[in-house]
């Protein structure tokens, strides 16, 4: 306790969020060899790290730069298409946690290479614009990836964007990505524990950026951006630091995704997705990254301990939803709250929480 | 010939994607926040309308002054129960608030009226006009939603500017502290804006289901984006710019489908909305702001 | 020392969920071999009931396809029940036309004790789903998963027709009663049965030379505005439009074909099944549709107007072809239970490995065919047939 005392306050805060993670993964591994996890609970283990990741690198953008983004989901999609299309070509050739690493380097690096590229033309946008735009962007995504249809054959990659038809495959050629259907007949091979690790990446990437040099300059752009600027902070750099970064492990996660299930389709990453991600984020607490991750959790979850209100599932869901945000961010009642417990905080309601990391 | 007919079309799916854009921007330019209910809201309205057109059998005037009403009830009611104990905190609260109405209405309308889609009776008797021998034809619904909707933004216009309410909405769009200051009793002024936002929703679903006679609990969510991709097009809070954005969506979208393809119809609607906010930051009539430290 | 706090109650959430999740399962775990009570009605004196689960969209954009499923298995349950001898005992889960959701779903429903599983309803998620399926050998029966992916493994059979059969048998009858030699195709490109229905309807169409003069696309977020397609069709001349979609659109298709005086034959398959039975629907507009469907609910045989009088009495609306594939679903695993002596008590994975010899011999008489039976790849062989719509009613063509 003492030595955990000394040390740098963030850093102990660091080492909390990684416990957290190596616990959860430890008492999941245990009760599971117990045979205490129900089959509900086992299968949600992989789309909870998922969403952890996306809730985790979307605060980089919106909780850490300050910027809002809709179309999380678009590069999630962008990893979940290319990793699964690597992973089906090469999933007979080597050992599945190397297909899987391997599809995980290539979906990040495409996704990375998206944000770049939307980023350095939509990053000058401010506010509900910029909002809109990666809304834009994420749809867009959406309705290519609907469009395209890839095959593989003795000859190499065949592409086209109107039918399966027109690809012109041989006989034992195989569709990779089918349009609308999207890509059907992955083997599963993303693990929880595979998950597990994806997010501790994802934390200390994340987390050592905001606590660099570079993670003081991006959250100075978001606090005031002219004042940035005029002391001398490049702030496209930072920014494209930022979104890029977002983008990378929002691909990432979308390799996890679509390689633990048999089918990946383009209509999963839509605009309700990044919005349930938002969602994530802002239960969580703006800029606060174990919120995220605890956020990302219950939510995944929620929904399905609500299966025994059957009919009326979605409708609790939508209610709890509005209450909880009415709960923790309504200023009257956190005000209240503070009287209610009599707790010391730092700062004081949501404002005041936004710096904390 | 084939040109007009296309941008005669876009023209009426345009402007009922402006009355949506109408209330959208409205709610924004004085509330701050992105409504993403009200294309639940114009779905209501629709529901609304149906039961008392179809199932009482009342006549098309009494089906659109009920979903007005119960619309503006409904807005009020949201705006007082959801949206008002968040007034204070930051907007992305509100906005995620806004999204848990948006599926609470959704499944609260698929409890009570079912997912089976329902034809919706179109209010509008107008017969559709033909020209040049039946080549070229514009619909009733078209012909009286373009006129709807001018007529909205001519007198929303006039009540915001000219109004001592609309003076009102606009200084709290300015400034909530200080028109707090003055006097303004904000509250009472955002319930305003909700209940006309809401009001002109009930309108935008009845055009939408007339125009579109397929009403289901799911009927508002595209056309609701749609709308805010229109008012974000043309400037968001402006509103002559919501006009002016919904109907170019609308001719942007269906020269789309005309001439490069229909698969990726919303891809080039959005492209093209990506393109014009690179040129205009502010959208096609947004108001410029000066930054200040 | 707030964050410990933070950190303590995040672990006692983290650890009640466990258990949570623990007792959840353990619990049916223990009491599966015990009588069902719940959905079940009273359990016959012999034994106790067999744990049927099913799966489909119940909320969302999809749901009046999960909902008709939902309400037809469960009258068939009902009525088997209600009949004495084996006893049903029937769970529905919602999936919102997801796949991971349906994955959870499914996942949910081996937690009840789920011993054959009746779904999924559309094609997508029931792709995600067998693959589970089959990695845990329990028996799957799709009422309406026509993508030809859905019955893949050999665990999956299917009470549907597949996408690419419907598109061919489409284009056959069109080209051999010459009902058109210039063709349009409005499809869902966003959904994989009408893409599926359309390719093949398309590479049938080349070769009965048929000629396909216009080929328009829609998406689902771009499905009120048809005035372009519908254009198009008009302005290439086609005599025929084919509508490999679903009744909703379709209503939407005909209004705006109507107001700017486009008069061709419309020619859908069992996805328009419903067009007339829509709310407030100007029946006008459907005079002369024809479609090929292998379920209506007009149809005239007993068994079919007393399942219709009988959803109609129970749900107060007039069933589609989807809960008519889910009656028939139901009655086929009792047929095959029935066939393979499958009792309660057995495990999920010995009843698979019974009912997937069993229903390669039974042949079922249902709502959607007679002497349906099924080949060793899980798909049914029944015959469409065509109806037209005449006066509002369906008419033999």
């Amino acid at each position: 306790m003492q030595a955990l005392k000394k040390m740098d306050r963030s850093f102990r805060s660091n080492l909390v969020t990684y416990g957290m993670v190596l616990l959860a993964w430890l008492l999941v591994g245990l009760a599971s060899s117990a045979g205490l996890i129900s089959n509900s609970l086992q299968g949600q283990l992989v789309p909870i790290c998922t969403y952890v990741v996306l809730a985790v690198s979307l605060n980089l953008t919106v909780g850490i730069l300050g910027e809002l983004s809709l179309g999380h989901a678009g590069f999630m999609s962008v990893g979940a298409f290319f990793g699964s299309v690597l992973w089906l070509c090469i999933s007979g050739s080597v050992p599945g946690w190397l297909g899987l690493v391997l599809s995980m380097l290539l979906g990040g690096a495409v996704a990375g290479l998206f944000g770049l590229v939307i980023g350095i033309p939509v990053l000058r946008l401010q506010g509900d614009y910029l909002a809109i735009v990666t809304l834009a962007f994420g749809e867009i995504i959406k309705n290519i990836f609907n469009a395209v249809y890839l095959g593989i054959d003795s000859r190499g990659l065949h592409f086209s964007m109107s039918d399966s038809a027109s690809l012109g495959l041989e006989a034992e050629g195989k569709v990779l990505i089918n349009g609308a259907i999207g890509i059907t007949g992955i083997t599963k091979v993303s693990s929880f524990t595979a998950g597990v690790l994806l997010v501790l990446v994802t934390l200390f990437v994340v987390l050592n950026l905001v606590h660099s040099r570079a993670g003081r300059a991006i959250m100075s752009i978001r606090d005031n951006r002219i004042a940035a600027e005029a002391t001398g902070i490049n702030v496209t750099k930072y920014k494209l630091m930022a979104f890029i970064t977002s983008a990378v492990f929002a691909g990432m996660a979308g390799v996890l995704y679509a390689l633990n299930m048999s089918t990946v389709v383009a209509k999963k990453f839509d605009y309700n997705t990044s919005i349930l991600v938002l969602v994530f984020v802002v239960l969580g607490g703006m800029g606060n990254i174990r919120g995220s991750i605890i956020a990302a959790a219950v939510l995944t979850v929620l929904p399905e301990l609500l299966r025994s209100v059957a009919d009326y599932r979605m409708l609790v869901y939508a209610v709890l939803l509005i209450l909880m945000m009415i709960f923790t961010q309504s200023p009257q009642l956190l005000a209240a709250r503070e009287r209610l417990f009599g707790l010391v905080r730092r700062g004081k309601g949501p404002a005041g929480k936004k710096g904390e990391v | 010939m084939q040109f007009l007919s296309y941008l005669v079309n876009g023209v009426s799916l345009g402007s009922i994607y402006a009355v949506i854009a109408l209330g959208y921007t409205m709610v924004y330019g004085i509330a701050r926040m992105l409504n993403f209910a009200h294309g639940d809201i114009i779905m209501v309205g629709g529901y609304v309308a149906f039961i008392v057109m179809t199932d009482l059998g009342l006549p098309a005037l009494a089906a659109i002054l009920a979903a007005m009403l119960a619309c503006t009830l409904l807005g009020i009611l949201i705006e007082r129960l959801a949206y008002r104990p968040l007034r204070a905190a930051p907007s992305l609260a509100v906005l995620i608030t806004a999204i848990g109405v948006s599926y609470l209405l959704q499944n609260l309308a698929l409890l009570i009226w079912g997912s089976a889609p329902r034809s919706f009776t179109s209010v509008v008797t107008l017969k559709p006009l033909r020209f040049f021998d039946g080549q070229l034809v514009i619909t009733g619904e078209a012909v009286v939603s373009i006129l709807v909707s001018a007529v909205i933004m001519v007198v929303l216009n006039l009540f915001v500017n000219k109004t001592k309410m609309g003076h009102a909405m606009q200084a709290v769009s300015e400034d909530r502290g200080a028109a707090q200051l003055m006097g303004i009793n904000v509250n009472a002024t955002i319930t305003l804006t909700f209940a006309i936002g809401s009001g002109l929703a009930a309108v935008a679903g009845v055009l939408l289901c007339s125009a579109y006679p397929s009403l289901q609990p799911t009927t508002g969510a595209m056309p609701g984006i749609k709308a805010f991709t229109a008012a974000v097009f043309g400037g968001i809070g402006s509103i002559p710019g919501a006009m002016v954005g919904g109907v170019l969506l609308g001719i942007i979208e269906i020269l789309g489908k005309a001439y490069i393809s229909t698969q990726l119809a919303d891809a080039i609607v959005f492209a093209v909305l990506i393109v014009v906010l690179l040129v205009r930051p502010t959208g096609l009539l947004g108001k410029k702001t000066n930054e200040k430290v | 020392m707030k964050k410990f706090l933070c950190l303590a109650l995040a672990l006692v959430l983290a650890l009640s969920l466990a258990a949570c999740g623990g007792s959840a399962s353990s619990a049916p775990a223990a009491s599966t071999p015990a009588a069902g009570s719940t959905d079940a009605g009273t359990p016959s004196a012999s034994g106790s009931a067999i744990k049927i689960g099913g799966i489909g969209p119940v909320t969302g954009g999809a749901a009046v396809y999960g909902i008709a499923v939902q309400n037809g298995a469960q009258l068939a349950v009902d009525e088997i029940n209600a009949m004495g001898g084996i006893q049903f005992e029937f769970n529905f889960q919602d999936d919102e036309h997801d796949a991971e959701k349906a994955i959870n779903a499914y996942n949910n429903l081996k937690d009840w004790g789920m011993q054959v599983l009746m779904g999924t309803v559309t094609s997508t998620p029931c792709i995600a789903v067998v693959a589970e399926s089959s990695a845990d050998n329990i028996f799957q029966l799709t009422p309406s998963g026509s993508a030809e992916d859905c019955i893949a493994p050999d665990n999956a059979f299917r009470v549907c027709f597949s996408d690419p059969e419907q598109g061919t048998l489409s284009a056959d009858y069109i080209a051999g009663n010459s009902l058109a030699a210039k063709v349009a195709v409005i499809y869902d490109s966003s959904d994989a049965y009408s893409v599926g229905i359309h390719d093949a309807f398309v590479a049938e169409a080349k070769v009965k030379g048929l000629e396909i003069v216009a080929d328009e696309a829609f998406t689902a977020d771009n499905k009120t505005d048809f005035t372009v397609q519908v254009q198009k069709a008009k302005d290439a001349g086609a005599e025929l439009v084919f509508l490999p979609i679903y009744y909703n659109e379709a209503s939407l298709i005909l209004t705006q074909a109507d107001k700017s005086g486009y008069k061709p034959l419309f020619f859908g398959c069992d996805g328009l099944d419903g067009l007339v039975a829509v709310e407030n629907f100007d029946t006008a507009l459907a005079e002369g549709v024809m479609l090929m469907t292998p379920f209506t609910a007009a149809g005239t045989d007993e068994k079919t107007a007393t399942f219709v009088k009988n959803f109609k009495a129970a749900y107060g609306e007039d069933p589609n072809q989807f809960a008519a594939d889910a009656y028939d679903a139901i009655y086929a695993i009792k047929a095959a239970i029935e066939k393979a002596g499958v009792t309660a008590e057995m495990s999920a994975s010995d009843i698979c490995d019974a009912l997937k010899g069993a229903f390669t011999q039974i042949t079922v008489d249902g709502l959607t065919g007679s002497g349906i039976t099924w080949d060793a790849k899980g798909a049914p062989t029944k015959t469409p047939a065509v109806y037209v719509i005449k006066d509002g009613v369906y008419v033999a063509a």
